[in-house]
C-alpha cells in the first residue's frame, strides 16, 4: 500500500498531518505501538523539516507486510554538510521557526535514533530527499 | 498522582479531556523544544510547557503524551482543541510561571525524567 502527501514549506498550521495520518494507519493495521511510536517520531521530525527548512515537498510511505519504507523528497535550500546537520545542536532554523519550538538541533538525531535505517540525499539549491525504513518487528 | 490532585495543585483549569482527571501521572518533563520532548518515551508523563500552538498538540500525539499543563495562562485556540480532542490529549490551563509550576509538582512528588 502507497500513500502520498504534499507538504508545504512555512506551513505550521498544517505541520504533522502527514505523521498523524500514518499514525492512524500504522494503528489500525496492529502494528505494535513502541514500534509506531518509532516510525512516527522520525517522520514527524522529518516533516517539520521541510516545513522548517524547505519550500515544498511530497512524502511517499509505501506500507509493505513486514517494514514501512518512507521517502520525503523537498525542493528546498538542500543541505550543505550532512554530516554537520546530523550533529545535535547544529540548526540553521530561523527566528520564527524557533517561535513555534523547533530549532533546537535535535531533529536529525531524533530520526537516526528512531530510524532502522536512515539515508539523506541533498543537492545545494535544490532540495533534499530522506529516506526512512522501519521492520515492524526488529529483524 | 491523581490527575485531579495536579489541578488542585497548579489552581488550574481543565480545558479538555475532564474524563481522564482519575488518571494516574507519574512523571513530569517541563520544555519548549518540541525536538526535545519528542525524545522522551514514558508513559504517564505531564508535559509542561509555555509553548501553546498546534505543533505542542502534534508533538503530544507523536510521543504518546496524553498529558499537557500550559503555563502562564497562554491562549488555547480552537484549532488546538480539536486536535487534542481528536487525540484523546488532556489540555489544562495555569496562570503561574514553568518554574513554579515545575516546582510546585516536583515537591508534591512528580517524578522528573532525567
Ligand atoms: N529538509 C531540509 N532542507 C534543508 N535543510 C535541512 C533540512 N533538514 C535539516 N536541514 C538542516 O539541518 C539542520 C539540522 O536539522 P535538525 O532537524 O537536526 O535540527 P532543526 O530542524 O534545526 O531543529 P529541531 O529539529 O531540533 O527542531 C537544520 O537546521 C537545517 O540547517
Ligand atoms: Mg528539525
Amino acid at each position: 500500500m502507497k500513500l502520498n502527501f504534499q507538504v508545504e514549506g512555512g506551513n505550521f498550521a498544517k505541520a504533522g498531518a502527514a505523521s498523524s495520518e500514518v499514525k492512524k494507519m500504522l494503528k489500525q493495521l496492529g502494528v505494535p505501538p513502541m514500534i509506531i511510536r518509532r516510525i512516527v517520531v522520525a517522520l514527524y521530525e522529518a516533516e517539520v523539516n521541510i516545513v522548517a527548512h524547505a519550500q515544498q515537498g511530497v512524502i511517499s510511505v509505501d506500507l509493505h507486510h513486514d517494514k514501512v519504507e518512507i521517502e520525503l523528497r523537498d525542493k528546498g535550500p538542500g543541505i550543505q554538510d550532512i554530516s554537520r546537520a546530523m550533529q545535535e545542536g547544529f540548526s540553521t532554523a530561523s527566528e520564527e521557526v524557533r517561535a513555534m519550538g523547533f530549532g533546537a538541533g535535535m531533529g536529525l538525531p531524533n530520526i537516526k535514533k528512531n530510524a532502522d535505517k536512515l539515508h539523506i540525499e541533498s543537492q545545494v539549491g535544490e532540495g533534499t530527499t530522506v529516506y526512512i525504513t522501519n521492520y515492524f518487528a526488529k529483524p | 498522582m491523581e490527575l485531579a490532585r495536579i489541578v488542585e495543585i497548579v489552581n488550574g483549569r481543565v480545558i479538555c479531556g475532564e474524563e481522564k482527571l482519575r488518571r494516574t501521572v507519574k512523571y513530569g518533563f517541563s520544555s519548549d523544544l518540541m525536538s526535545d520532548v519528542l525524545t522522551i518515551n514514558i508513559e504517564n508523563l505531564l508535559l509542561m510547557t509555555g509553548l501553546t500552538n498546534p505543533q505542542t498538540i502534534r508533538t503530544a500525539e507523536m510521543a504518546d503524551i496524553e498529558f499537557i499543563l500550559f503555563v502562564r495562562n497562554k491562549k488555547i485556540t480552537s484549532d488546538m482543541i480539536k486536535l487534542a480532542r481528536e487525540n484523546d490529549i488532556v489540555l489544562i490551563t495555569t496562570g503561574y510561571s514553568l518554574f513554579r509550576t515545575s516546582g510546585l509538582l516536583y515537591n508534591a512528588g512528580l517524578k522528573p525524567v532525567y
